[in-house]
């Protein structure tokens, strides 16, 4: 038998191109066997690119890759599997109609090559692999119902049911609790006392200072540098990811004298399975935040602001006024506008030009007196907001799907804004973008409460929350649980709020 | 800059796809392609399905398609073709036969806009997939019209009425002039309308067109009526030519209409595609289908050819898709 090595993996200067674009260049990452092992970047930065390569998906240009002392000339997925890379995605790649068990022991299963299929032989993997993760969990129960923390757990199990050597966590932490979260950790630190190393991918850096032994950091397709855990601190993180020092300012809100009415008011909202009994204000100049874990309600609560979840009972005020939303179009024409937080599929219009993604909500302005469009209104209106929000474009007549991250988020604001809006929603205003464009849109998003627009910010990202909002409501399975003033708390005690089981 | 050109860079392809079928045409067939008869026959065929395809395109434009034009154009038909026939007029050329023209008109125009408004229903309203909804009523159409007339054709218009389908205005014939009038209706309401620009954006993607406060059931209503009003229209020309309509006449106009849309860049998926672009595309298949007749191709191996074209042009837009996808990865730097 071979005596195991120290290292379990090694690339070498890796590179890789796509038709021109140097997605990674000259990229180097060796992990060791139990270690926990963080890769930082922001979006674009090539860490997905990395990890395809580790797991076999993708070539790479150069470079060599060496696991378990063995090189690759070209490796296969099947390679990388067989030598115990296993890599979980953020979706988990489960089968939601199958069971625990089944999910489980498929891939052993499968690679068997059997004709037939032993319900015994089934469980029993299942039930050894699970034992070890230490969850009180029914076997049989199909994983459409259970949790995504436990979903991840089934990931896990099913990844060691194939001597997984090297576990690779895609932003496994997006949608659990803070307790979920503990958990998987402690499921991680597991795994490194059994030797088997974890490479962990995220970009909530105070998570990746808590968990791992090393990180290493890349920024634009080049190795920023691979640094010890201890001697690391969040700012000196931040600055080697993005590369720039962000400042960021807090919201400067002061209540206003004489203020009556507030600009939007819900009382008493709720929806059987949704949410129940939301009451808030939101007055002109505020920006209030909403924050909760995903399918808390955070959610269906906005959608049913904008008219697209029509609740079961409760009001909605505007300017002080009853308002009946049954649809986006009524909830526009009432002044409210609402950033959906899924910016590819809810906000734009990926193959139309920028300009038309941003006139779509005011094409009856664009009309001449015969009511034909008016193209050079258009083009007006389109350029106004684009020298406005500072989007980087070629021209308006660029497809919306060739912008980055932050360009399309701004274009997505920038077709709000032109409704001119009396309240605005955003939810997830920042989700995949990067540092410097994230603090960008925050200035934005301030710059509005400052001229007098009511602003809600939904986010569960708790910085964001507290660096922009004057009051904050925690939503917690569909209840409010705890409205604060930003000023009484910090970061870990809102974490804290949102982790605690309600009783 | 991309977006602008891949636009032009399609209509160039479409350009020089048109012209080069319409030399090598002219080159292997000389002294019977280049015929004012030749022309002649082509522009009194090239109305009937460029309006059936507009039909099509609209449908198609907002991610959808309409299966059921043929039927519609036929039932619109038959049910004109029955009130010109059932009125008898005592002196020629007076204003009951005006009005008797005007009334099948209307009502033929009216049954093709009710044929588009119960697809509107379906695909809005109940959401069936727009392939199945005008499948299933493109068989519900053409049974009714089987049922009104036994199967049998009905023969025999007034001369007032043969106009439509046969005179001519300056030498130019007059289902030509109602088809220009026609598409440039569609230009208009296409590219200067708020209704034109939420059908492109309904079509590019329904979720965020939601989200952006368009009432994608009303678009997509009114959508599945214009294209049934553009196939009771082709209805009135398609009679009028023939002087005769009988269940089922023109199914071949069909798979035609589809591949006219699909030759002239309409994207089936949704979202993208021009009336010159479909314009295009009718010439070209017109140029072909000439060519064939004279060749005198068999109507099978006709069918067999255009089924073979409409594949590989989806196959080399497939690939065209995947080249642009690639050139936009490139100007992400990602």
């Amino acid at each position: 038998m071979v005596e195991k090595l120290e290292k379990l993996l090694a690339v070498k200067d890796i590179s890789k191109s796509y038709v021109g674009v140097q997605a990674l260049d000259r990229v180097s990452l060796s992990i060791n066997r139990g270690e926990i092992h963080c890769l930082v970047g922001e979006n674009g930065s090539g860490k997905s690119t990395l990890i395809k390569i580790i797991s076999g998906v993708v070539k790479p240009d150069e470079g060599e890759i060496i696991i378990n002392g063995k090189r690759f000339q070209s490796l296969h997925a099947i390679d990388s599997i067989s030598e115990g890379i296993q890599v979980i995605y953020q979706d988990l790649s489960l089968f939601p109609n199958l069971s625990i068990a089944e999910n489980i022991s498929l891939n052993q299963m499968i690679e068997r090559k059997k004709r037939f299929i032993s319900w015994k032989e089934i469980k029993n993997i299942a039930e050894r692999e699970f034992s070890n993760i230490s969850k009180e969990l029914d076997l049989d129960e199909k994983v459409e119902n259970i949790s995504i923390a436990n979903k991840q757990l089934v990931a896990i199990c099913r990844a060691l049911t194939q001597d997984a050597q090297l576990i690779i966590m895609d932003e496994p932490t997006t949608a659990i609790t803070k307790r979920e979260i503990d958990c998987l950790f402690s499921v991680i630190l597991d795994l490194k006392k059994r030797g088997i190393s974890t490479l962990f991918v995220s970009h909530k850096l105070s998570e990746v200072l808590q968990i791992s032994n090393k990180v290493t950091v890349i920024r634009d397709g080049k190795l920023v540098g691979v640094y010890n855990t201890e001697g690391l601190d969040h700012n000196t993180l931040s600055f080697y990811m993005s590369g720039k020092k962000i400042v960021d300012s807090v919201l400067d809100y002061r209540e206003k004298e004489g203020q009556k009415e507030p600009l939007l008011e819900v009382k008493n909202l709720s929806k059987k399975g949704n949410f129940q009994d939301i009451n808030f204000k939101v007055c002109s100049g505020e920006i209030v935040g909403i924050t909760g874990i995903l399918g808390s309600g955070r959610t269906e609560i906005a959608l049913s602001l904008f008219g697209l979840n029509r609740p079961d009972s409760g009001e909605i005020y505007i300017d002080g006024k009853l308002a009946k939303i049954k649809s986006p179009q009524d909830a526009i024409e009432l002044g409210l506008s609402y950033l959906p937080e899924d910016r590819l599929n809810q906000g734009l219009f990926i193959k139309q030009s920028i300009g038309n993604n941003i006139v779509v909500t005011i094409l009856q302005r664009l009309l001449n007196r015969f009511k034909l469009f008016d193209n050079s209104k258009k083009y007006e209106a389109a350029k106004e907001w684009i020298e406005e929000l500072n989007v980087i474009t070629p021209s308006l007549e660029t497809a919306a799907q060739a912008l980055s991250g932050g360009n399309q988020q701004r274009v997505v604001i920038a077709k709000w804004l032109a409704t001119d809006p009396k309240v605005f929603i955003l939810n997830g205003p920042t989700v995949g973008i990067d540092v410097a464009s994230k603090s960008n849109i925050h200035n934005i998003i301030k710059g509005l409460a400052n001229k007098g627009m009511g602003v809600i910010i939904i986010s569960d990202e708790i910085p964001e929350i507290i660096w922009n909002c004057n009051r904050i409501i925690v939503i917690r399975e569909g209840r409010i649980v705890k409205k604060l003033n930003t000023n009484e708390v910090t970061e870990d005690k809102l974490l804290d709020i949102l982790a605690r089981k309600s009783n | 800059m991309l977006g602008k050109y891949s636009k032009y860079s399609k209509t160039l392809t479409l350009f020089i796809i048109m012209i080069s079928v319409f030399m090598v045409i002219s080159i292997f067939l000389p002294g019977k392609f280049l015929t004012i008869r030749n022309f002649q026959s082509m522009s009194s065929q090239i109305p009937e399905f460029g309006l059936l395809s507009i039909a099509v395109m609209l449908a198609m434009l907002t991610g959808g398609i309409d299966l059921s034009i043929v039927a519609t154009a036929n039932l619109s038909g038959i049910v004109a073709a029955l009130i010109l026939t059932k009125f008898t007029f005592s002196q020629i050329g007076g204003y009951e036969e005006l009005f008797t023209i005007i009334l099948a008109i209307t009502s033929a125009l009216i049954i093709s806009l009710i044929c588009g408004f119960l697809n509107g229903i379906l695909v809005a309203y109940v959401g069936v997939p727009a392939i199945l909804a005008t499948l299933g009523t493109m068989g519900l159409f053409s049974g009714i019209a089987i049922i009104i007339t036994k199967g049998y054709g009905i023969v025999g218009f007034s001369e007032k009425f043969l106009l439509i389908g046969s005179g001519t205005i300056f030498l130019i014939p007059v289902p030509m002039i109602i088809f220009i009038l026609c598409a440039l209706a569609a230009v208009i309401i296409l590219n200067k309308t708020t209704f034109g620009f939420s059908v492109y954006m309904l079509g590019s993607n329904p979720i965020a067109a939601r989200f952006s406060g368009i009432s994608n059931e009303s678009i997509l209503i009114k959508t599945y009526m214009m294209s049934g009003l553009f196939a009771g229209l082709a209805s009135i020309i398609m009679i009028s030519r023939v002087n005769s309509i009988r269940p089922g006449y023109g199914s071949v106009y069909l798979l035609q209409a589809i591949l006219v849309c699909v030759l002239g860049g309409v994207d089936p998926s949704g979202g993208a595609g021009s009336i010159f672009g479909l314009i295009m595309g009718i010439i070209t298949l017109q140029v072909l289908q000439s060519g064939f007749n004279i060749l005198s191709f068999s109507p099978f191996s006709k069918k067999v050819i255009w089924g073979l074209i409409l594949i590989l042009v989806m196959i080399i837009n497939f690939y065209s898709a995947k080249l642009s996808q690639k050139s936009i990865k490139r100007l992400k730097t990602n």
